[in-house]
């Protein structure tokens, strides 16, 4: 059970990761880490920020077509 | 190696090999697809394990010990560590797309024998050495773009040229992806309703994720997936009611301005309301339609009715014009090897890589993945009957407009096909004709119905899973057109920019507009040129689009081979060096024949010549119509000779500088290339 539970989780992680949108808990983890007490943006903000990074080409990120 | 796995290995040798000869020996009867699927696999496995890590650990000498920039770097953002299969499965929808899927249709016409070989041997010994180098380089660099690299590696001139090139392709890209998206809708009021659903479903999707349940990718994406479906279905409705039908059958000239005000409209939209869901939808769209075509040629296994080697082999083909060399290699450019992965191999994947030790595994082996999806395309190409498959791809100038009258011109050939055949095969997938749909999207769409509905729903739902196959296609390759016009816009900004200052920056409502209106007119100029071309548009810019295509490739692979010299690994410089030179070879001697050839069929300039000598002379020629049309193919020669031209003078430009580069590497007493960061301990080492 625990198995499928952590395949499932792959499986999800790796569908966000497609769309540009990277494991959230992973980023909090990093945050509270390596900057304790700076602020953490929320799920929600977080989502934004990636959704606009992903194509904001004029930071470098070129995007291929096929 | 023990010797259990020796064993194992020298079995994959010998079946690989069994498949191999059943697949190219046998002459007369058909051969099924499996052996074909078998044989690539076992080349895959062989040439992963033996020159794959061979490249990795050898010639590049990755470091596990050594950290990435995931860690050096890491902010949880952009740069953050990632199991090696979740960032596979990135990289994988990042560099697949609509180029493997149409290249090797087109190229089926000299047999599927030609295009699967160098697929095969393109992807092992080219395309994916090109996308694991580049992503150790840009690891290695702190996941720094293409361009950085070439311009800190060979020199800011040979940076701002390699830049060139690549809004050069982008261009080219856009309105050749566009093109295959208006002949395979054109007349079709199934597949326009339905692709024309997604933009409102999108918006739903968008507002959905970003006011009812924000940051709900499964949900937004669920949402689509059925409303999407439910498009689909409708769609047979739409196309068989007297009062909606009429509204959703529109001609190529149309659906081309409709494209070019989307492309517009989408690229100065906000991301989240249309961009971003569609791209969600796409994206899950083609992984699971990729996944579907591979299960569905396993279950089904068809036959190939497609002949190993076809009479055009010689270069007189319907489908694009020129010989086997170098049009082959370069009509089939993505799947074998894509100068498109460079830029991804430099983008976002490097930033997340765990340790080095798995460059092999994702740059490798993600290419390998793309160039099985490229088989696949060749086997849906071959399966359908080759008389209905050359019906599909030749232009209207050359076989007529009547099912009659290509059937005649299609038999003349060779691949005996009645006209009954061709309409019925129209009336199966639900479309009025199936005549000149060229551009392969539309012929890999009668493929995969033929496979799918062998298996899932038989002849009654081929025209559900025509269509399907054609949203799949058409939804990701508009995506690709808004975000395409978006990285457009901004190197064009960029570009000027150097001129007015002003106009670069990014932010400001106006630059934007006007920066969208002139990708869009850049790339909608070339559509409409297409659309309207009576031999068919493919026919002329296919070519040119591999040739470009390939042109960045070469650019990505010279660029490799010069920090290989940089790094004292001149030994092993072959490894790229070679695909390199190949890739030079072909895209020069191709791009050279554009321009240059005495045979009007093939070169640009020969054929305006012909055109202005009957334009002078009064004369209409065939497939033009008027001398008004005349005219416009002239212009449009020139334009495409013009193009390619310029292609051919940015590859050799690059290797101009590439071999300063490299003399001036070979003087240098110690390794001069410029990377960041050395062997520490890491966290990630396994």
């Amino acid at each position: 059970m625990t198995r499928v539970k952590a395949a499932w989780g792959w499986a999800v992680q790796t569908a966000r990761l497609m769309v540009g949108v990277p494991d959230y808990e992973t980023y909090v983890a990093h945050r509270r880490q390596h900057h304790p007490g700076q602020p953490i943006m929320s799920y929600v903000e977080f989502f934004r920020e990636r959704q606009h990074a992903r194509y904001a080409c004029e930071r470098g990120r070129l995007r291929g077509c096929c | 190696m023990s010797f259990k796995k020796s064993l194992i290995w020298a079995a994959i040798l010998v079946l690989g090999v069994v498949s191999f000869a059943m697949v190219a020996l046998n002459r007369g009867e058909s051969v099924n697809a499996a052996w074909l699927l078998i044989a690539s696999v076992c080349v895959y496995l062989i040439a992963y394990r033996f020159y794959g890590l061979f490249i990795a650990n050898r010639v590049l000498g990755v470091n596990s010990t050594r950290q990435t920039p995931a860690y050096r770097r890491n902010d949880g953002l952009d740069y953050v560590p990632t199991n090696r299969y979740v960032l596979y499965g990135h990289h994988f929808a990042a560099i697949a797309g609509a180029g493997p899927l149409v290249g090797p249709v087109l190229a089926a016409q000299m047999g599927y024998l030609p295009g699967t070989l160098w697929i095969l041997a393109g992807v092992v010994f080219a395309g994916a050495v090109q996308d694991m180098t580049v992503l150790f380089l840009s690891t290695r660099r702190d996941g720094r773009s293409l361009g950085d690299m070439i311009r800190s590696e060979m020199g800011p001139t040979a940076g701002s040229i390699a830049g060139i090139g690549v809004l050069l392709i982008c261009v080219i890209v856009l309105a050749v992806l566009a093109l295959v998206v208006v002949t395979a809708l054109k007349n079709s009021p199934w597949g326009t309703f339905t692709v024309a659903c997604t933009i409102p479903i999108a918006f739903i999707m968008g507002a959905y994720g970003r006011y009812v349940r924000p940051g709900r990718i499964g949900e937004m994406s669920l949402i689509g997936a059925v409303l999407l479906v439910a498009a689909l279905i409708y769609g047979r409705s739409v196309s068989e009611s007297a009062t909606l039908a009429p509204l959703f059958t529109l001609s190529g000239p149309t659906l081309a301005v409709l494209i070019i005000g989307y492309g517009f409209v989408a690229s100065v939209l906000p991301v989240w309301l249309l961009l971003a869901p569609r791209d969600y939808l796409s994206t899950f769209l083609k992984i699971g339609a990729l996944v579907l075509l591979a299960v569905g040629v396993i279950i089904v296994r068809p036959y190939l009715q497609m002949p190993a080697i076809t009479r055009f082999i010689d270069g007189s083909g319907p489908v694009w014009p020129g010989n086997l060399f170098p049009f082959l290699f370069i009509t089939i450019a993505c799947g074998a090897v894509s100068g498109w992965h460079s830029l991804i191999s430099s983008g976002t994947t490097p930033k997340m890589i765990e340790n080095e030790n798995q460059i092999a595994f994702i740059g490798y082996g993600g290419m390998l993945t793309e160039s099985f999806v490229a088989i696949m395309a060749m086997i849906g190409a071959s399966v359908i009957h080759p008389g209905v498959y050359f019906a599909m791809n030749s232009g209207a100038g050359v076989i007529g407009t009547t099912a009659a009258h290509a059937a005649e011109v299609v038999s003349g050939w060779g691949f005996t096909v009645t006209p009954d055949m061709l309409t019925q095969m129209a009336r199966d997938v639900g479309e009025n004709s199936i005549l000149s749909r060229t551009g392969g999207a539309p012929t890999l769409a009668v493929g995969m119905a033929t496979i799918f509905s062998g298996f899932l729903g038989g002849r009654a739902l081929m025209g559900v899973w025509y269509h399907f196959a054609i949203l799949f296609e058409a939804l990701f390759i508009l995506t690709t057109v808004d975000a395409g016009t978006r990285v457009c816009r901004f190197m064009i900004q960029d570009l000027v920019g150097n001129a007015i200052p002003a106009f670069k920056e990014t932010r400001s409502w106006a630059n934007n507009l006007v920066g969208s209106a002139l990708a869009c007119g850049l790339w909608g100029y070339l559509l409409f040129a297409g659309v309207v071309d009576p031999y068919g548009g493919i026919w002329t810019m296919w070519p040119l689009f591999g040739a470009t295509n390939q042109m960045l490739a070469a650019i990505a692979l010279t660029f490799c081979t010069v920090v290989l010299f940089k790094m004292k690994r001149e030994r092993y410089a072959w490894v790229t060096g070679v695909p390199s030179a190949w890739l030079v070879i072909c895209t020069v001697t191709a791009g050279l024949e554009k321009v240059l050839s005495a045979n009007p069929k093939v070169g640009f300039l020969s054929h305006a010549r012909q055109f202005t000598d009957a334009v002078a002379a009064g004369h209409v020629l065939a497939p033009a119509k008027s001398l008004g049309e005349m005219r416009r193919v002239i212009v449009n020669d020139y334009i495409d000779a013009t193009l390619a031209a310029l292609a051919v003078a940015i590859v050799l430009t690059v290797v101009v500088y590439a071999i300063a580069s490299i003399r001036k590497a070979r003087s240098a007493p110690r390794n001069t290339a410029i990377e960041i960061g050395g062997p520490v301990a890491v966290a990630g080492h396994d």
